[in-house]
């Protein structure tokens, strides 16, 4: 056992990179749940988003492309979810359910001739003298660009429902749609836009998966990532910036199990293997038990039908 | 005003849906200043009226004309802008909200938050109205939440405000504050289209009315000219029978509940504090009180869903509060709660299911373990026959039916089985003028024939109507019970906690 070949310093800056695509997919689920829907499928989207940007950037040769139409891959499943429950009215949960069996079957087909092929490189944000402070600069200014623009849209999504009117209107939608539709908000179709960005989301941290952080394609790679996203959009009490931490926390356990691992610590290894979803969630449950009421939008995963 | 013509005139209005049509040929006008009442049962077309002039639905044909121009609004906001404001009865506030940004969302153009802010105490102030623009809607209460409504629409400058059932969940008191401030607006020179079937407050406070039955206008009059008893004919359409006491005195106290206190069972329930009250073989305790003051959890606590602590609760002597639903309802101990579909009867299956679920016990509907369906099925059919349920059958799901028939099932399944002690909550909610005297009664006639019934109800009315004595809830605590018949009006407002603090506000105001 050698635990001094683990440093702390290069494992805080994979923490942020472990922690991107659950930031990604979490922040997204956030919108929609405070839209009142209740979508199952980002484990689904977010393997589709996965092929998607891979299978693009490889043809492309440019990972933005990639990560767009990985985007736009999860956004049109997202859609297909939308349709069935916001149009069809069909079961929420169910519907979920379908979407991850449908993701993960549809990926590993298309994925099927991009095994064992590197994707381009993404390239690291060059941010000239900051990234090269001692410490700091390894920690905060050394990585890709995906890393800083999940970080930004955790604090555009927390501005926007706090702040704007759009936020505002949203929220009302997830808190009572009868009330929002009898003041002339369109339910369904703020509730399609809020399913198709969280779609996007989802996308776009399954490509993180496949371009940054693995980076190559193999079938049913976002292993759980999805479930883990949902989960934390949970026992954050649908907040923004516990969603932030209560990534940070699973992606650095991740990071640490793994080192502890390679360092030969004498845990077996399924117990280190599964320390980071144990935790995590055991951390979250803790920081919202305890408080009375719960804060999940009231309408989560109940069918709108306009009545009149 | 020098503007004589009318603000809004609404002129030969039809709309219909699959099966039914909800406006046949509407018209009425209303001219600026003027408080004028649409009046009619439920069903007969007020709503769906109210939301073509607010812009929800679209009229299949027939103009609306706004000081002469046509008025077609595309969408509520479109209602708004041309000066239309509406207080829902419900469905419109988010309780997870703040005042401020539930007022913000009914808005077209809200202001910054803090200009808002200032606004609404502005024009709280004005009308008497007072609110905390930073309060959860979540914890204020009835009379409170219809104010943020009010002032929404205030602050908007309406030319036409629409109140649709605006005093179902206030105090005696506090409807009088509210006419105050609708008095003051039409003096201002709004006009308000007030949507009731209670017919004193119609007759109190408006100018003119228009009187619905079965989508088509049968009436138009002064109402101050006419008695309740005219404007009840012109609505129902048959002179209304009021309940009969059958007149047997009260014998044995039957059920007593002894310094019950409760915990609420979730975050927006209310807690019931030290409530004693006991009803004798034949008597009728009517327990009024605004929406959310215990209601529920004094139901829950009578129907065994919520147990007691020994002792609190006893039957001819003998403890129940410790005993489910299922040992209750072997005892006799029968209840009907307010929500018909979901918590009454189950939406999706059908009446022959829902008979079974409670009647099976007491009607000897299973044997050995097994259901016996055609008891279960002679049971419903003859609830249906005795209470006038209208439906095709005991196999149509609780959901087909119209809420006035459902619950005379719902009641009838229980009074069939000829309970000692029968509970119920709101029993005439939401139900027409002529099903409530059939449910009124049968509850009487229940009560004549020996059972102890206690009556919960928000409709003062009804408990004046039919029940022996009167208790009060309020926030949990119920007040000592009074005989019905030397109670007043007033008397009844105190007993429910007055206007809380509004009265204070209007004298400053």
């Amino acid at each position: 056992m050698n635990l001094s070949a683990i440093d702390p310093v290069l494992l805080i800056a994979s923490l942020m990179v472990a922690a991107t695509p659950i930031i990604l997919a979490a922040i997204g689920e956030l919108v929609v749940e405070k839209s009142g829907v209740l979508n199952l499928g980002v484990e689904g989207m977010m393997i589709t988003g996965a092929i998607c940007g891979f299978g693009v950037a490889v043809e492309s040769g440019s990972p933005v492309l990639g990560f767009a139409l990985a985007a736009i891959g999860g956004a049109v499943l997202a859609m297909l979810f939308g349709l069935l429950t916001q149009v069809l009215l069909s079961n929420q949960v169910a519907t979920g359910l379908a979407l991850t069996l449908f993701g993960l079957g549809i990926s590993a087909l298309i994925g099927q001739s991009y095994r064992g092929i590197s994707p381009p490189a993404t390239t690291r944000l060059d941010m000239g003298p900051l990234s090269d402070l001692p410490v700091i600069g390894r920690i905060l200014f050394s990585h890709d660009w995906m890393v800083y623009f999940a970080l930004a849209l955790v604090a555009v999504v927390w501005a926007f429902l706090k702040f704007t009117r759009g936020g505002l209107i949203l929220r009302a939608v997830g808190e009572n749609h009868e009330a929002a539709h009898a003041l002339g908000y369109k339910v369904v179709r703020i509730r399609l836009m809020a399913i198709a960005f969280g779609g996007a989301c989802a996308g776009l941290g399954g490509a993180y998966i496949s371009l940054v952080r693995v980076p190559q394609w193999t079938d049913g790679m976002t292993a759980g990532a999805g479930w883990i996203a949902l989960a934390i959009v949970v026992f954050a009490s649908w907040r923004a910036g516990r969603v932030l931490l209560g990534a940070y926390l699973f992606g650095g356990i991740t990071v640490l199990q793994l080192n502890l691992q390679a360092a030969g610590v004498p845990v077996p290894v399924e117990v280190l293997s599964m320390s980071p979803y144990l935790i995590t969630i055991a951390v979250l449950v803790l920081m919202t038990s305890g408080r009375r009421g719960n804060s999940a939008p009231a309408m989560l995963g109940r069918l709108f039908h306009a009545s009149s | 005003m020098n503007d004589t013509g009318p603000l809004l005139a609404i002129d030969g209005v039809t709309k219909a849906y699959p099966g039914v049509v909800a406006n046949d040929n509407v018209s009425f006008t209303i001219h600026p200043g003027k408080i004028h009442a649409l009046l009619g049962e439920n069903g007969a077309g007020k709503s769906t009226l109210v939301k073509m002039i607010y812009g929800l639905v679209r009229p299949d044909s027939g103009a609306m004309l706004m000081h002469g121009a046509p008025f077609a609004p595309a969408s509520p906001s479109a209602a708004r802008t041309a000066g239309v404001a509406m207080v829902f009865q419900h469905f419109s506030l988010f309780d997870a909200l703040d005042v401020a940004e539930n007022i913000s969302l009914g808005m077209e153009h809200p202001p910054p938050r803090r200009t808002l802010a200032e606004r609404i105490r502005e024009v709280s102030e004005a009308y008497g109205l007072p609110l905390d623009p930073t309060r959860r809607v979540g914890d204020l209460s009835a009379g409170e939440r219809q104010r943020i409504e009010i002032v929404r629409c205030l602050l908007q400058d309406p030319k036409l405000l629409i109140m649709d059932e605006p005093t179902s969940v206030l105090t005696p008191q506090e409807v009088e504050i509210l006419f105050r401030t609708l008095r003051q607006l039409a003096a201002e020179g709004t006009s308000i289209l007030y949507i009731s079937h209670k017919l004193e407050e119609i007759r109190t406070l408006c100018d003119g009315a228009t009187i619905l039955r079965l989508g088509r206008v049968v009436a138009e009059c002064i109402p101050a000219e006419r008695s309740a008893g005219d404007l009840a004919e012109m609505m129902v359409g048959q002179t209304l029978k009021a309940p009969e006491h059958a007149g047997g005195s009260a014998g044995e106290v039957v059920l007593s509940v002894t310094g019950l206190s409760l915990d609420p069972t979730h975050a927006f329930g209310t807690r019931l504090r030290d409530v004693s009250f006991q009803v004798r073989a034949g008597e009728v305790l009517g327990i009024g009180g605004v929406a959310g003051n215990g209601q529920d959890e004094l139901l829950a606590a009578l129907s065994g869903e919520t147990l007691a602590p020994i002792g609190a609760i006893t039957v001819n002597g003998r403890d129940i509060g410790t005993s489910g639903p299922t040992a209750r309802r072997e005892i006799g101990v029968l209840t009907a709660p307010e929500e018909r579909l979901g918590h009454a009867a189950a939406p999706d299956m059908s009446l022959t299911e829902n008979a079974m679920l409670t009647g099976y016990q007491r009607k000897g509907l299973a044997k050995n373990g097994f259901l016996d369906w055609r008891r279960a099925r002679s049971f419903a059919e003859e609830i249906i026959k005795t209470y006038d349920v209208r439906t095709p059958g005991p196999g149509k799901a609780a959901r087909a039916l119209s809420g006035g028939n459902l619950q005379k099932f719902v009641i009838g399944r229980e009074i069939l089985q000829e309970p000692l002690v029968l509970a119920v909550n709101q029993p005439t909610w939401g139900v027409d003028a002529s099903a409530a005297a059939a449910i009124r009664q049968a509850l009487l006639d229940l009560a004549g024939r020996g059972a102890a019934v206690v009556v919960i109800s928000q409709d003062l009315d009804e408990l004046m109507e039919i029940s022996d004595r009167f208790s009060a809830l309020n926030e949990g605590r119920l007040s000592p019970s009074r005989p019905t018949h030397d109670l007043s009006v007033e008397d009844i407002g105190l007993m429910l906690g007055g206007a809380h603090d509004m009265e204070v506000a209007h004298v400053s105001g």
